[in-house]
C-alpha cells in the first residue's frame, strides 16, 4: 500500500468513527429524552393522582369510582401498560433511524 | 363428586403437567440451564416472567390484605406493576445487551472487581431467601387446608415437584412450566372473580363491578362498603389510614424493589434480542395486569360478603366455610357477650392477636382458645388475611370445581416463583461465586453440575422455611423488596447512567443500603417490635417503606465515596458505551 491510500484511509476510518461517536451521543441523548418524558407521566399517574393528590380528586366521580380511589388501585395500572407500549414504539422507530442513518 | 376429590384431581394433573414439561425441555448446557439458550419467545417470556413474579404473596395474600386495608391496599396494586415501567425503560434492555448469565455478572464486570460481585451475590442471597420463605408457607396453607394433609408433607411434596423441574430443568425447564403455570393461575383467579362480580352487580367484569351498583338496587358497592365498615368502626374502606408519607415510601420502596429483584431481572437475559427485552417487559406487565387489576375487585367483593355473612348470624348457623377455617386455626370466634350470635367490628379479638386453641369444644360448637378476650373493643371473630382468596369461593357458594381451580392456581403461584428463585440462587452460587471468584479452572459440564447441586441445598433450605415459618407472607416478602431497591437497584442504575461511577462508590452504596436498611427493619420488625409505631418511625416511614430510604442512602454514598477515587478504567467506559447502542 502506497504511503497515500494509507493516509486517505486513515482520514476516512477517523471520520466515520467520529461520525459513529456523534450518531451514538445522538442515539443516547433521544434515548433519555424519551425515558425521561416517560418517567414524569408515570410518577404523576402513581404517586401523583394515586397518593399525593388523590385526596383532591375523590371529590371527582366516575361510576361507583372516586377519581383518586381509582387511579390508586386501577388507573395507574393501565397507565403503566401503556407506558411501556409506548415506550417500545418509540424505541423500535428510533432503532430503525438510528439503523438506517448509519448503513448510509 | 365433592370438592376435595376435585381438588386432588386439579391439583395433580396440573403436578403432572409441570413434570411432563420438565421432562420434554430439561437443560444440557450452562447456556440452557442459566437463561435457557436465549431463544424464549418475548410472549411466553412474558408469561413466564408474570408467574415468576406473581407469587404466593400476589396470589393468596394480596386481595386479603387489600380487603382489610381499604385504600391503604393500594401501595401493593402500584409498588408491584409501576417496578415493570423502570425495568422496562432503565434496566432490561441493557443488561440485556450486556449479555451475561447472572446480575452479579453485570455488577462484577461493570465495577471491575471480585468484591463488588460478592457483595451482590450477598444480597442477591439475602433476598430472594427472604422471598422464597414467603412462598413455602403459601404452599403448606393450601395444602393442609385443601388437601387436609400435614403442613410440613404439603411442604415436602412442594419441594420435591419444584426440586424435580428446576435441578432437571434449569432455566429452560422452568420457563415453559411457568408458561403452564400462569395459564392456570390466571385462569384460578379469574374464574370466582368474574362468577363473584355477576353475583354481586351483575356485571361480568370484576373491573369494572366492583364501581358498579348492587344487584337488584342503585346503591354503589363502594358507598355500601364505605358505610358499613365505618359503622363498624373500621376506617372507611376508600380513604387512607397511613400518612402520605407512609404510603409514598411504601409504594416507591415496592417499586424501585421490583426492579431490582433479581430473578425477575434475569429473565431478560433470556430472549433473543434486546428489542425483545423491552417486547418482554410489556407482555409481563400486561399478563401481571391482569390479575393485578382484578385483585382489588375480589377484595372489595371479599370484604362485602365476609361481613354479610357472618355479621349477626348464630354461630351453629354459620356458613361451613367458617367452621373449616377455624378447624385449621385461621379464624376464631370467642363469644363475648354470651349471645350465641357472631359479631364482627374493629379491633382485634383476642389479647395477643393470634388465638391460641385448647381441644374442647363450647356450648355452640366452637373451638375454645385459651387467650383472654380483648375486652376493650367488642369484636367477636379472628380471621388471618391470608385466607380470604382462597375462602372467597366458598364464601360466595360458588361449585366446587372452582374451589379446587383455586387450589390448583395457588400452588402454581407459589411454585413458579420458588423454583424462579431457586435458580438465581443456584446460578449465583455454581456461576459468580465458584465459577466467575473461587475455582475458575472448573469445566462447564462440573459448573453444570455444581448449578444443580446448589439448586437442590437452595430447595432443601427453602423447604426449612416452609416448615418453620417466619410470619406473614405478605410482611417477609416486603422485606425482600426494601433490600432489594436499597441494594441491587441502585447498582444496576448508576451501572449503565452513570459512567463515573468506580468500584469504591459502588461497594460502599451497596453495603450501606444493606446494612441501614436491615438494621431499621430488623430493630422495628424483631428486637423491638413493641416500638413498632409511627411516633418512633423516622420521618414516619414504616419498616416496609424504608428501603426508599435506604435507596437514597445508597446513592448518596455511592457519589460521594466514588469522587474520593480514581476514575473506573477505559474498558468500562468503552463497556457503558456499548451497552447504550442499540
Amino acid at each position: 500500500m502506497s504511503n497515500n491510500t494509507l493516509c486517505l484511509f486513515k482520514i476516512l476510518n477517523n471520520y466515520y468513527s467520529c461520525n459513529n461517536k456523534f450518531m451514538h451521543n445522538n442515539y443516547w441523548r433521544s434515548n433519555l429524552k424519551i425515558v425521561s418524558i416517560l418517567l414524569a407521566i408515570w410518577f404523576l399517574v402513581s404517586f401523583g393522582f394515586g397518593i399525593i393528590w388523590s385526596d383532591f380528586l375523590d371529590q371527582f366521580q366516575i361510576g361507583g369510582f372516586k377519581l383518586g380511589f381509582w387511579f390508586a388501585q386501577q388507573g395507574s395500572i393501565y397507565f403503566f401498560v401503556l407506558l411501556i407500549f409506548i415506550y417500545i414504539y418509540l424505541m423500535n422507530k428510533l432503532d430503525k433511524k438510528y439503523k438506517d442513518n448509519t448503513e448510509k | 363428586m365433592d370438592t376435595q376429590l376435585l381438588t386432588y384431581i386439579f391439583v395433580g394433573v396440573s403436578f403432572a403437567l409441570y413434570i411432563g414439561i420438565a421432562i420434554w425441555s430439561r437443560a444440557s448446557s450452562t447456556n440452557e440451564f442459566y437463561i435457557a439458550g436465549k431463544g424464549v419467545h418475548p410472549i411466553a417470556n412474558g408469561m413466564a416472567t408474570a408467574a415468576d413474579w406473581m407469587s404466593a404473596a400476589s396470589f393468596i395474600s394480596m386481595a386479603g390484605l387489600i380487603a382489610f386495608l381499604g385504600k391503604d391496599g393500594s401501595v401493593y396494586l402500584m409498588g408491584w406493576t409501576g417496578g415493570y415501567v423502570l425495568l422496562a425503560l432503565l434496566l432490561a434492555p441493557y443488561l440485556r445487551k450486556f449479555g451475561q448469565y447472572t446480575v452479579p455478572d453485570f455488577i462484577g464486570t461493570r465495577y471491575y472487581s471480585h468484591t463488588a460481585r460478592l457483595v451482590a451475590v450477598i444480597c442477591l442471597i439475602f433476598v430472594s431467601f427472604t422471598y422464597v420463605a414467603g412462598q413455602m408457607r403459601g404452599v403448606g396453607i393450601v395444602f393442609s387446608r385443601f388437601l387436609e394433609v400435614d403442613i410440613n408433607l404439603g411442604v415436602i411434596i412442594g419441594m420435591c415437584i419444584v426440586f424435580f423441574y428446576a435441578v432437571l430443568g434449569g432455566m429452560k425447564g422452568i420457563t415453559y412450566t411457568q408458561v403452564a403455570q400462569y395459564c392456570v393461575l390466571i385462569f384460578a383467579y379469574l374464574v370466582p372473580a368474574i362468577f363473584i362480580s355477576i353475583l354481586m352487580t351483575g356485571n361480568p367484569i370484576p373491573q369494572l363491578g366492583f364501581g358498579d351498583t348492587l344487584i337488584n338496587t342503585d346503591i354503589y358497592l363502594l358507598d355500601k362498603l364505605d358505610k358499613v365498615t365505618s359503622e363498624l368502626g373500621f376506617n372507611a374502606y376508600t380513604e387512607n389510614t397511613k400518612s402520605n408519607m407512609d404510603i409514598f415510601c411504601i409504594t416507591a420502596a415496592l417499586m424501585f424493589g421490583t426492579a431490582g429483584l433479581p430473578h425477575v431481572i434475569v429473565r431478560f437475559f433470556t430472549v433473543p434480542k434486546v428489542s425483545d427485552a423491552r417486547k418482554s417487559a410489556g407482555y409481563a406487565l400486561i399478563f401481571i395486569a391482569i390479575l393485578y387489576s382484578t385483585a382489588p375487585a375480589v377484595s372489595a367483593f371479599a370484604r362485602m360478603n365476609f361481613i354479610d355473612s357472618v355479621q349477626e348470624v348464630q354461630y351453629k348457623e354459620a356458613p361451613s366455610w367458617f367452621k373449616n377455617w377455624e378447624s385449621i386455626g385461621l379464624i376464631a370466634w370467642k363469644d363475648k357477650n354470651n349471645d350465641q350470635l357472631i359479631q364482627y367490628s374493629s379491633g382485634n379479638a383476642l389479647e395477643g392477636i393470634k388465638p391460641k386453641f385448647t381441644n374442647g369444644t363450647g356450648s355452640s360448637g366452637e373451638r375454645l382458645i385459651i387467650n383472654k378476650p380483648d375486652i376493650t373493643n367488642s369484636n367477636e371473630v379472628y380471621i388471618d388475611r391470608d385466607i380470604m382468596v382462597l375462602a372467597n369461593p366458598e364464601i360466595a357458594q360458588l361449585p366446587g370445581w372452582v374451589i379446587a381451580l383455586v387450589a390448583a392456581g395457588a400452588l402454581a403461584a407459589a411454585l413458579s416463583t420458588a423454583a424462579g428463585l431457586l435458580l438465581v440462587i443456584s446460578a449465583s452460587i455454581s456461576h459468580d461465586l465458584l465459577k466467575k471468584t473461587f475455582m475458575p479452572q472448573i469445566t462447564e459440564k462440573q459448573e453444570l453440575f455444581y448449578a444443580r447441586c446448589s439448586a437442590a441445598v437452595a430447595i432443601f433450605i427453602a423447604g426449612l422455611f416452609g416448615i418453620y415459618p417466619p410470619g406473614f407472607v405478605a410482611q417477609v416478602v416486603a422485606f425482600a423488596f426494601g433490600l432489594a431497591a436499597a441494594t441491587i437497584f441502585p447498582a444496576l442504575l448508576m451501572g449503565i447512567f452513570y459512567k463515573r461511577l468506580n468500584k469504591e462508590g459502588a461497594i460502599a452504596g451497596m453495603i450501606s443500603g444493606l446494612l441501614i436498611t436491615s438494621a431499621y427493619i430488623v430493630n422495628f420488625k424483631f428486637i423491638n417490635a413493641q416500638m413498632n409505631s409511627s411516633d418512633n418511625w423516622f420521618l414516619g416511614i414504616s419498616p416496609e417503606g424504608f428501603g426508599f430510604v435506604g435507596m437514597i442512602i445508597n446513592f448518596v454514598v455511592a457519589l460521594v465515596v466514588s469522587y474520593f477515587f480514581s476514575r473506573p478504567p477505559d474498558d468500562v467506559y468503552q463497556m457503558v458505551d456499548k451497552i447504550r447502542q442499540p
